[in-house]
């Protein structure tokens, strides 16, 4: 029922933006004052979230070692896996970043008749969201065409990177970056589904940002191939760079799918901050990632120490307490001095 | 707050890249719209209304390619008395003979970049390379 909610949402996100794109004097609201709105959420929120990170100390020094840290000469360390350095870590980062390298290590466990428990490596989770990513990251960079007058020649490039990769597949062309990520989209959702486990784990707020997507890539896609009534290309472009230059307008009336699409995406951007979608920060902040496994060479001091409380050793302990240990009958290192009669 | 050093220009760098189209347009004004120029011929008429066209016409040119090209399928249509043979020499281009004026107006600002031209030739280019022949 988890997903049926996050579904039920989605779909009334969509109907609130088709139903309320018809009142007349609502596109404004629908294409300037959301869309405005959204993005300052989006900014606003990312960085709170991540300077509120920024302050939460770490108190241990808590890197994930997954491979064989420095020891002796004859014995390899595993650089990536447990970095001592600055560039090992920086080189482990970049590719948890730009390779989901974590993901890479998924495993599945199954139990047997036996009983007996087997583990074998699981890719599909890292292949999905690698398709995923990327073509989102693609579709994204794709959009600026819509926002930047005139179009600089790398942006057109990848516009026709994008559409030849597809093979030049009807008119409009067909992008490969829209078919990848309806199918990242779809293959993540399924694997929610079809996986007991992950299943069981999964919440709403998990199902709510697939529903999400999917409906941005379905509209868009919609709107590109199928629905055309209205998208006039050039009266889009002219509200997308009015939004960046500070000066919207919505010169010609817009169909209604375009309403729901940017409705959609502005809900994306208000919603990100506050959710799992903020991993995309997050990936920088893990300090299980980013910092070094040097905890034997180099100290690491709790940032939350109090200053004010100094050391206390064991023979500053029993010089202070050595008279009750004494009495107590607990042994000390050091003897009590010899009491003098006072008769 | 921890680790400022690289935190701080780690989310200016986010910023930059977020408002992109803000700064990389200079913060100027929209700059200007495409004006594509009607036909100097004045022909009022298309083979569909012009809110259509406008929408449609990489669909209905794609439609016409699959059928003279794919199922040799020549048809001329006949719209209010006139004549269109499936083509875009034949046809568009015969009322909208400036490419440069007409077509590339609205695909250059919204960077659409068609592979009609790959095969077809503009009117201006038909004459010139006539002219070297």
């Amino acid at each position: 029922m988890k997903y049926a909610f996050s579904f039920l949402a989605v779909i009334a996100l969509v109907l609130i933006a088709w139903l309320g794109s018809q009142i007349p004097g609502m596109q404004y609201l629908f294409g300037v004052a959301i869309p405005y709105l959204a993005i300052m959420i989006f900014l606003g929120g990312f960085v709170y979230r991540v300077v509120q990170w920024a302050k939460s100390p770490v108190p241990f020094s808590i890197p994930t070692t997954c491979g064989q840290g420095v020891s002796l000469d004859f014995i390899k360390q595993d650089k990536l896996d447990c970095p001592t350095k600055t560039s090992e870590v920086v080189a482990r980062m970049f590719l948890e970043i730009f390779m989901f390298r974590s993901l890479f290590r998924n495993t599945k466990s199954e139990l047997h008749e036996g009983p007996k428990i087997t583990y074998e490596s699981s890719k599909w989770l890292w292949i999905f969201a690698l398709l995923f990513h990327y073509s989102f990251l693609v579709i994204i960079v794709r959009h600026m065409r819509l926002f930047l007058n005139p179009v600089p020649a790398w942006l057109q490039f990848l516009d026709f990177m994008d559409a030849g990769a597809a093979l030049q597949v009807g008119a409009p062309l067909l992008y490969a970056s829209d078919l990848v990520l309806v199918l990242g989209v779809v293959l993540l959702f399924s694997r929610r589904l079809i996986n007991r486990q992950v299943r069981y784990i999964s919440l709403a707020n998990d199902y709510f940002p697939l529903f999400l997507i999917f409906a941005i890539a379905t509209t868009g896609i919609l709107m590109r191939y199928f629905l055309r009534t209205n998208i006039d290309i050039i009266s889009i472009k002219e509200l997308a760079v009015g939004l960046v230059t500070f000066s919207p307008v919505i010169s010609a009336k817009i169909g209604s799918i375009f309403y729901i699409h940017i409705f959609l995406v502005s809900t994306l951007l208000i919603y990100f901050p506050y959710s799992k979608l903020m991993h995309m920060g997050g990936v920088f902040m893990s300090p299980t990632r980013n910092m070094k496994n040097d905890s034997r060479a180099k100290r690491h001091i709790n940032p939350w120490n109090d200053p004010t409380i100094k050391p206390h050793s064991y023979a500053g302990y029993e010089d202070e307490f050595r008279e009750f240990m004494v009495d107590a009958g607990i042994p000390v290192e050091k003897e009590l001095p010899p009491k003098k009669d006072d008769e | 707050m921890y680790n400022k050093g690289t935190i701080i220009p780690g989310l200016i760098i986010f910023v930059l890249f977020v408002t992109f189209p803000i700064w990389f347009n200079g913060l100027t004004t929209a700059g200007d719209l495409p004006k594509p120029e009607l036909p100097p011929g004045g022909e009022k008429q298309c083979v569909m209304p012009a809110d259509y066209m406008r929408a449609n016409h990489m669909q209905l040119l794609n439609e016409w390619r699959d059928n003279v090209l794919r199922d040799g399928d020549r048809e001329i249509l006949e719209i209010d008395g006139k004549k269109y043979p499936k083509g875009l020499q034949m046809a568009c281009m015969q009322c909208h003979t400036q490419k440069e004026k007409f077509c590339d107006s609205c695909h250059t600002y919204a960077a659409v970049d068609p592979y009609c031209w790959d095969c077809h030739l503009t009117p201006n280019e038909a004459a010139s390379k006539e002219a070297t022949h």
